[in-house]
């Protein structure tokens, strides 16, 4: 198949997360983004590994890394927006500009 | 075009709109239930480009575990009283995040084809067996540190959320904002 094709949709999902990190102010959506971004990059790595494969299999390898890296992102950002929820009530990331 | 393209093709479309609207939608459940569509084809596309263990892998942790953990974020975080919180920026701002993220993926999309081309290439990933062997022989050292990581994030979590930081003032602070949204609830 055409190497193309994966390479566009890691495009796509990287554009969309990072319209997620930037357009989105309560917390948890944000790290939604995040994880958009993380999907596009190991839809890079196992495009580059199926297409041009080595003898460490790297892409694959690295893909998995990448999974097991941004579980435990998401279970420290849950953390940290759960102790921020009882320091201020809320996850919001503009909240001056919600009380104007 | 092959079958398998098109396979890909009708993956890939359905992952992208699944990642728009989760990104855009303005209902927190929605945007995460979208996140899990998009997730879910993401495993689906590797299993199109031939990567098996890697699409299993995507989908017992980030469909099985990240989006639980993220959909417990979303209810342990609910926002207390009855004003509507906004969970987008200004419209301004969206429209400029919009044209930003446009742009890069354009740049993105055009910079990566152009490298690696628009014609047709057999699939020669490495086998199930070929990654396992590979794990714990080259990567063995980096997959240990992996484990390391994990404990410590699991770790740190929860002294985190435990709220060692949170002094008595605060404490009290959210109680009282429990206690009038119940009144608020109850009037």
């Amino acid at each position: 198949m055409s190497p193309a094709l994966p390479i566009l949709l890691a495009a796509v999902l990287v554009g969309a997360g990072t319209y997620g990190v930037l357009a989105r102010r309560h917390a948890v959506l944000m790290v939604i983004g995040v994880e958009l971004i993380l999907a596009g990059a190991g839809m890079v790595l196992i495009a580059a590994g199926t297409f041009e494969p080595d003898d460490y299999a790297s892409g694959a390898v690295l893909t998995m890394f990448v999974i097991t890296i941004a579980a435990a992102e998401v279970v420290l950002a849950l953390a940290v927006f759960v102790a921020l929820y009882r320091a201020r009530g809320h996850v919001d990331l503009q909240p001056d500009e919600a009380s104007e | 075009m092959t079958l398998r393209d098109g396979v890909f093709l009708g993956i890939g479309l359905l992952t992208s709109l699944a990642a728009v609207l989760s990104v855009t939608s303005s209902r927190v459940l929605h945007a995460a239930l979208w996140l899990v569509v998009t997730l879910g084809g993401v495993a689906g596309c590797y299993l199109a480009l031939g990567a098996e263990l890697v699409a299993l892998v995507q989908l017992l942790v980030y469909v099985g575990g990240v989006v639980v953990v993220l959909l417990f974020a979303l209810m342990l975080t609910r926002a207390q009283g009855p004003e509507v919180v906004p969970v987008d920026v200004s419209r301004a701002r969206r429209v400029l995040a919009a044209w930003v993220s446009a742009g890069l993926t354009v740049v993105l999309g055009w910079a990566m084809v152009a490298l690696v081309g628009w014609e047709s290439r057999g699939l020669a990933g490495p086998g199930n067996a070929d990654i396992g062997a590979q794990i714990f022989d080259t990567w063995v050292w980096p997959f240990e540190l992996l484990s390391l990581l994990l404990l410590l994030a699991l770790v740190a979590a929860i002294a985190v959320a435990r709220g060692a930081g949170v002094t008595e003032d605060t404490q009290t602070r959210t109680g009282g904002a429990h206690r009038g949204s119940r009144e608020a609830g109850a009037g």
